[in-house]
């Protein structure tokens, strides 16, 4: 197969899949282990300077904010991050822990653009942005999750988001239709914030499922939140809406309002102005190491981060959550 | 000047929100567009199909979403699934139109959401492809909605995005992407265009009521083709106001 064209960015973690196929042989338990830990632990255990990290889903909805506080508590460095993100991957790159992004939007959405993403960039803070679109890099996910090495797709043709990517452009040769192939990505450490789990790490989720199901089998990590810890009964009562088995986890982390300030459906809503505080204070590099402190640095651990934010502002977010009526 | 008693976003929301054909699925990207479709949903296209990016099918828009996955681009809806599902579902040509937002746009529709500059050392980073791509390459035919001055309708982006006609007739197809695919209308603060079926380049269609055609071809970088009719929009009725200011954006966000 004739490469047609090639995208100039760097392929930032490339893979083996006979050593991800060993990895998965070796290092990932099917025995059931009592996963339960605490954020602290899981973090120092599996996110480590250096690594290839990912968070699900998005930013201010059913997005791990527990851990990426912890990540940044404990100030794990020069992070190389696959990222569609709002306010997990702005407190990161606010606070100076990411080197490389395979990019596909790190904004505000209804806010507009990311402050924190345009100090790091523009100021050389990021060393390479390696540009996908959505749906590219949740299919490179789902070409490790299958296990093979690349997927083809009809996306990023014809434009610079190829040009920046390391996609490669081939022929078909069933069909002779030009196509972008994605490299598998195979992240070192995944997070995933979940509604429900057991204390092995089987995961069920409600509402949209974004990538989770992609993420938690592309990866050699994974590192779950969890609002809830269930009894296996009680996974095993409703096996159909188990998303993430246990055997593809490695720490489970009981985090009630694990999203917060962003929503978990049928749970609780948006903080609409913690949100906003970031939005405001994120605008300059100082305001938004103030906010770090205060947020983060200052609180040792999602308990007392809870306990700052307090039980009524917690209790406006539940009655804000989408309603079975 | 007729009296302005609605904002050029207003405007804008109203003459996109009639562009929605009813009973079609549109991948609905964030901010405008969204604003836009539960107009749509409320008034002309009450049979209108979004589809949200992250996994959210058939919504009933009560509520504008702030975020493209939050359970309101789910409210109600026909299907909670995930973002492979309705980008897939786009690849395969089920999703009739896609209506998306950029920093810039050129003559062929081209959009930009990557960078302001030279791609490794910008002047400005922006948010990057998001679903934009995605959409503009999947979607049979595709709306931009864009704030019109000459900085965002330039001759050439600084970074091609979203594809739109590339660089014109056949350039889509040469790329390798879908056939009979690409973008129909921008709606502007100014006026509504479309695309000319033999250059594939940006043409006015209609200018908004009070806008000279003067003033759009002032406010826009390139040449922009001028039909020998150019019609004028329609101004928001008072419905149309009444639902965008009380029950779409009563915190006024966008408009």
């Amino acid at each position: 197969m004739d490469i047609l064209q090639s995208g100039t960015g760097e392929l930032i973690q490339p893979f083996d899949l006979d050593e991800f196929r060993e990895w998965n042989r070796t290092q990932k338990s099917r025995k059931l282990i009592d996963k339960r830990m605490s954020e602290q632990e899981a973090v120092s255990r599996f996110v480590y300077d250096g690594c290839y990290i990912g968070t699900e889903l998005y930013g201010t909805v059913r997005a791990p904010m527990s851990l990426a506080r912890e990540v940044v508590r404990q100030g794990k460095k020069d992070l190389r991050v696959c990222g569609q993100g709002v306010l997990e991957l702005d407190l990161w790159l606010a606070a100076g822990l990411v080197k490389k992004l395979d990019i596909t939007y790190i904004g505000l959405e209804v806010y507009g653009t990311s402050s924190a993403l345009r100090r790091a960039v523009e100021s050389g803070q990021v060393e390479k942005c390696v540009e996908w679109s959505n749906g590219a890099i949740t299919w490179r996910m789902k070409a490790a999750a299958m296990g093979v090495p690349f997927l083809p797709t009809r996306s990023m043709l014809g434009t610079d988001t190829l040009c920046y990517s390391a996609a490669k452009v081939v022929e078909d040769p069933f069909t002779g239709i030009k196509v972008a192939l994605l490299p598998a990505l195979v992240l070192d450490v995944a997070l995933i914030h979940v509604h429900r789990a057991d204390k092995y790490g089987n995961c069920q989720i409600e509402g949209i499922s974004g990538f989770a199901a992609e993420m938690a089998r592309a990866c050699k990590r994974l590192i779950i939140s969890t609002e809830e810890i269930v009894p296996t009964e009680e996974i095993r009562r409703y096996p159909d809406r188990t998303i993430i088995p246990y055997f593809l986890v490695d720490a489970v982390v009981h985090a009630p309002y694990g999203s917060y300030p962003g929503e978990m459906a049928y749970i609780y809503g948006r903080d609409e102005p913690a949100i906003k505080e970031w939005v405001d204070m994120s605008r300059t590099g100082e305001d938004a190491k103030e906010y770090l402190d205060k947020y983060v640095y200052s609180v040792k651990d999602h308990g007392e981060y809870l306990k700052l934010i307090g039980e009524e502002r917690l209790q406006r977010c539940v009655e804000l959550r989408e309603k079975r009526d | 000047m007729s009296d302005q008693t609605y904002s050029k976003n207003e405007l804008m929301i109203c003459v996109a929100a009639r562009l929605f054909e009813d009973g079609a699925t549109c991948f609905i990207g964030t901010g405008i567009p969204m604003l836009a479709a539960m107009l749509a949903a409320k008034t002309t296209a009450p049979n209108l199909v979004p589809v949200f990016e992250f996994g959210g099918t058939g919504a009933i828009m009560e509520e504008l979403p702030r975020a493209v996955g939050e359970a309101r681009t789910w409210h109600k809806g026909i299907s909670a699934l995930g973002i492979c599902d309705t980008m897939e579902t786009a690849q395969r040509g089920f999703i009739d139109y896609g209506f998306l937002g950029g920093a810039q746009i050129d003559p062929y529709g081209n959009l930009n959401s990557i960078t302001i500059g030279e791609h490794d050392h910008p002047r400005a980073r922006l948010p990057g492809s998001g679903g934009g791509n995605d959409v503009g390459s999947h979607c049979w035919q595709t709306v931009a909605i864009m704030q019109h001055d000459a900085r965002r309708f330039v001759p050439k982006t600084d970074c091609v995005t979203t594809p739109g006609y590339l660089t014109g007739p056949g350039a889509r197809e040469a790329a390798g992407l879908p056939r009979n695919t690409g973008p129909a209308y921008v709606v502007s603060t100014l006026a509504l265009m479309d695309f000319d079926p033999e250059s594939r380049r940006m043409r006015l269609k209609a200018t908004h009521p009070g806008v000279s055609v003067e003033e759009v071809l002032a406010a826009t970088g390139f040449e922009l083709l001028i039909p020998e009719q150019v019609e004028i929009t329609a101004p928001p009725s008072a419905e149309e106001l009444r639902l965008l200011r009380e029950e779409i954006d009563p915190e006024r966000l966008y408009i």
